[in-house]
């Protein structure tokens, strides 16, 4: 059933990339507990409109947790305190009356802040960009039935599709790794046999891009797979591993 | 100008082989030094932006997400349509054809359609290719599911995420063609105008979202794929950021718009929960294959679900249309429930929606199945209602979702401006009044994979291309105007703030233009528009500055053309008097109130022309010609 909280929210405010940023106080009164995190904010930020001041910046679209544009560290934890959801699917039926929200955007060396709670993401597409793809040209596929798929490896392949590239796991990762996405993107190809003739290219490509865009190495912390919003799983690093391993070892890829 | 949609000639289904074959080709050492402008990375835009690249074309791409893997495409659940018949159930692409020009009661050209159901097998060829993990039988081949509108299972699908696997094979296709520098990124731009020298379309001018810099970019062609206008609805399943501006700007510049009235609720959508709700969550259609929807038979009804027993619950889609059942097409379903809610039987809080129960399915296939094809649906049910509909059924209520009107263009997907292509749900083509499950997917691909890189090579080799740089001064009036009008609406510091204005706009349509529709709501909505749009432009309220990231800014801009171009659907409402598909006039229906199209005197597409602000825009009619296939009552009892 619906009920009414008041909360203490204290959110990061920056105005660009240099400035330094710092918390701020508001009061968010009256908030009916079915509204979602974002819909929270809209309040504030209606509110904030017609006080003359800036409403607080934050990425979101899609708002059901497909799109991967929303995102802002909640009381310390990406995406905040349910386990695989993302911000704009999490609701406020999980906070109580008086509560204390912090509300922080991404922190990682890899992701510079634009404003507010909003980052600069584009590390991520640079990582596809480098070999987070099939080669296949448009016009030359054979039938879709020509090769068939096992079903256990299409829903593997599927379950590390699954990621929305919303930058989580970089967020989470002490080390600012990413790991846990790149992994995600070589298993969901790799799995499939169409994937295959690339395979050793695309691990190289990826793992070298990843290094030289400043993300930190894996140490094991798996703090990605516990924030990740879409639960993709840290075996998928085991397979980016191994066949980064094949590709250096048995590979012609240089 | 008389409308010429350029159906080429012979029999249905050799014209698009016979117009491939009729069209010049660039050389391909050409193609290079040809410079094409993509606006949208949704399905269209990245499967066109890659494409276009693979085949030589120097492509700049923009979005106004910071990634181009984010656009609304992602947010398609059920599936795709094609014509494999893999099922052997003895679909073929006359079939789809068929089922697609009717589920759009007759108001789409039949040529299109049928090179759309011709392209659907490619289609699934193509995305298997790039690693698209559609769902799979034990012996490795690809499944399928049935979906409303159509008899028989022609429905691929990835688990309940389709449009995201597809969006992501589009992506990286043209991720690939960033890397080897054929198409050139620009995300976080927003396009202001479009830049016409000539009569030919020969750039735009963007806002660097982040920045807030007006820029100016220069092509040989430019092609919308911008999405549809469902959030002039303000609630809606689209995307927040989704919107109508660039096809405004088109339409305002010469591009001729479609149909503007013939919008699409769709049935199975979370209902609405109060008034700080600022999106809806749409249920995917293929819920409605297993799930059986009903309300309790007497409007007084307090028990919750479980209590009320059979004999007292009443299957109003399996008793109104034994044939189809549940499966009945979008806008018959949606009017159902809406007709059981007007008559007090709706359920929950608001009593604003209908049960859809899974109940019988889940005993029948056991919860093990059930999950593998739903699980992430339910589990998004549950995480926005706080309610496992394993346990309750769901409730489910009507909302909007896609828009089938749109620019209009010809059979080679061009404008009424030379140059300007518009491809998936921003134009108008295929879907006629109403359209068919899965069959977004199929389209926004089949123009960006397989037609719209042959065409635009027909314009460019067949059309005579002056030299244009961005230092031409079309282009430094259209900057200017584009900085005018940021300025005017940060200049008007009002009372009320942009969405303040966008909930109300919203209202009236979804009130006076929505699931049904009569003339004197829609004069009614005509005038509220007006006097809406006048009070916004005294009194909008927009924070922060111009040369700054600023999100309020972004949305006024948007809304300001939401108002513009509500009235726009209005006026095309009030003109076709009929009912079809998704427009549903309250003065023509049949005896059992389903839609009573009007043949005689409607059977065209309506294409309004931009008369000048203020100014009643002209219509220009395109008379649909079925020959093919006969015109008859949709009829799926
Ligand atoms: S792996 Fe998970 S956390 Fe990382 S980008 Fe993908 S969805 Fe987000
Ligand atoms: S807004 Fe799209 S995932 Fe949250």
């Amino acid at each position: 059933m619906t009920k009414a909280i008041n909360l203490t929210l204290k959110v990061w405010r920056q105005k660009g990339p240099e400035d330094k940023g710092r918390l701020e106080t508001y009061d968010a009164k009256d908030i009916s507990t079915n509204m979602s995190f974002l819909e929270m904010l809209d309040v504030i930020n209606e509110q904030l409109t017609l006080a003359g001041k800036e409403p607080i910046a934050f990425d979101h679209d899609c708002r059901e947790g497909i799109c991967g544009m929303c995102g802002a560290v909640v009381n310390g934890r990406p995406h905040g305190p349910e386990k695989g959801t993302t911000l704009c699917q999490l609701h406020m039926r999980h906070f109580s009356d008086r509560d204390t929200i912090f509300i922080e955007p991404w922190r990682s060396r890899a992701f510079k802040i634009i404003k507010d709670l909003v980052v600069d993401r584009g590390a991520l597409d640079r990582l596809i960009q480098a070999g987070g793809y099939i080669s296949a040209n448009t016009g030359g596929a054979p039938d879709a039935n020509a090769i068939p798929v096992p079903q256990a490896s299409a829903e593997l392949a599927f379950d590390a599709a699954a990621c929305i590239g919303c930058g989580a796991c970089v967020a989470a990762c002490p080390n600012a790794s990413a790991m846990l996405f790149v992994g995600a993107k070589v298993s969901h190809l790799v799995l499939l046999p169409q994937g295959e003739p690339e395979a050793a290219q695309r691990a190289t490509a990826m793992v070298r891009e990843m290094d030289s865009l400043g993300f930190g190495n894996c140490s094991n912390e798996r703090e990605c797979e516990a924030e990740c919003p879409k639960e993709i799983s840290i075996t998928n690093i085991a397979r980016l591993n191994r066949e980064y391993f094949k590709s250096r070892f048995f590979s012609n890829v240089k | 100008m008389p409308l010429d949609a350029k159906i080429p000639i012979g029999p249905l289904a050799e014209k698009w082989d016979r117009h491939r074959f009729e069209l010049k080709l660039v050389n391909p050492a050409n193609k290079r030094k040809f410079e094409i402008i993509v606006v949208g990375t949704g399905l269209a835009g990245g499967s066109a932006s890659a494409s276009l690249a693979e085949l030589g074309y120097s492509v700049k791409t923009f979005c106004i997400q910071d990634s181009p893997r984010r656009a609304h495409s992602i947010a398609a659940q059920g599936g795709i349509n094609a014509a494999k018949n893999y099922t052997n159930e003895g679909d073929s692409i006359w079939r789809l054809f068929y089922d697609t020009v009717k589920g759009g009661d007759f108001r789409a050209r039949e040529a299109n359609v049928y090179r759309l159901a011709q392209i659907s097998n490619n289609i699934i060829d193509q995305c298997v290719a790039q690693g698209v993990p559609f769902a799979r039988d034990y012996g490795g081949l690809l499944a399928n599911r049935s979906f409303g509108g159509a008899q028989v299972a022609r429905t691929f699908y990835a688990r309940g995420q389709t449009g995201q696997q597809l969006l992501l094979g589009a992506y990286s296709a043209m991720m690939r063609q960033v890397a080897t520098g054929r198409v050139t990124m620009y995300p976080r731009r927003e396009m202001l105008e479009l830049v016409v020298i000539n009569g030919q379309a020969r750039g735009i001018v963007v806002r660097n979202l982040i920045t807030g810099a007006i820029e100016s970019h220069a092509a040989d062609a430019v092609v919308l794929c911008t999405g549809g206008y469902s959030n002039v609805y303000f609630l809606s399943t689209n995307a927040m950021a989704s919107n109508v501006s660039a096809t405004y700007r088109a339409y305002q510049k010469g591009a001729y718009f479609a149909n503007p009235c013939f919008t699409q609720i769709h049935p199975t959508c979370i209902p609405v929960h109060g008034a700080n709700q600022s999106k809806l969550t749409l249920m995917s259609e293929s819920l409605r294959n297993d799930g059986r929807v009903w309300v309790p038979k007497n409007a007084a009804e307090k028990r919750p679900a479980h209590q009320i027993p059979e004999s007292e619950r009443d299957y109003y889609l399996e008793r109104k249309y034994p044939s189809f059942g549940n499966l009945a097409p979008r806008d018959v379903a949606s009017r159902s429930a809406k007709e059981q809610c007007d008559s007090g039987r709706g359920v929950g809080e608001t009593g604003l929606a209908v049960y859809l129960d899974f109940a019988d399915a889940i005993k029948r296939d056991g919860r093990a199945v059930f999950e593998q094809k739903y699980s992430n649906l339910f589990q998004m049910y549950e995480k926005i209602t706080g309610e496992d509909p394993y346990e309750t059924p769901m409730m489910i209520y009507p909302a909007v979702h896609y828009t089938m009107g749109g620019l209009w263009v010809d059979y080679n997907l061009m404008s009424t401006i030379d140059g300007l292509f518009v491809l998936g749900e921003a134009n108008f083509s295929d879907h006629g009044a109403n359209r068919l499950g899965a069959s977004a997917l199929m389209q926004g691909l089949a123009d960006g994979y397989f037609i719209v890189p042959y065409t635009i090579g027909g314009y460019l080799a067949g059309t005579t291309l002056p030299n244009v740089s961005i230092d031409h001064p079309a282009f430094k009036d259209y900057s200017a105007e584009a900085k005018n009008r940021v300025r005017k609406l940060l200049s008007i510091q009002g009372k009320r703030t942009v969405d303040d204005f966008h909930k109300q706009l919203g209202l009236v349509m979804w009130d006076y233009c929505g699931m049904a529709r009569n003339n004197d709501g829609l004069k009614k909505a005509k005038e509220m528009i007006q006097e809406l749009r006048d009070e916004f432009w005294q009194n909008v309220l927009v924070p922060g500055s111009e040369n700054d990231f600023n999100q309020s800014l972004e949305r006024v801009g948007r809304v300001a053309d939401f108002l513009d171009f509500a009235e726009l659907m209005v006026i095309d409402a009030l003109d076709r008097q009929e009912s079809c598909g998704g427009h549903f006039n309250e003065a023509y229906q049949t005896e059992d109130s389903e839609a009573k199209r009007d043949d005689e005197n409607f059977c065209h597409a309506s294409a309004w022309e931009f008369a000048g602000e203020g100014k009643t825009p002209i219509l220009h009619k395109e008379p649909l010609v079925f020959e093919n296939v006969e015109l008859t009552q949709r009829s799926y009892k």
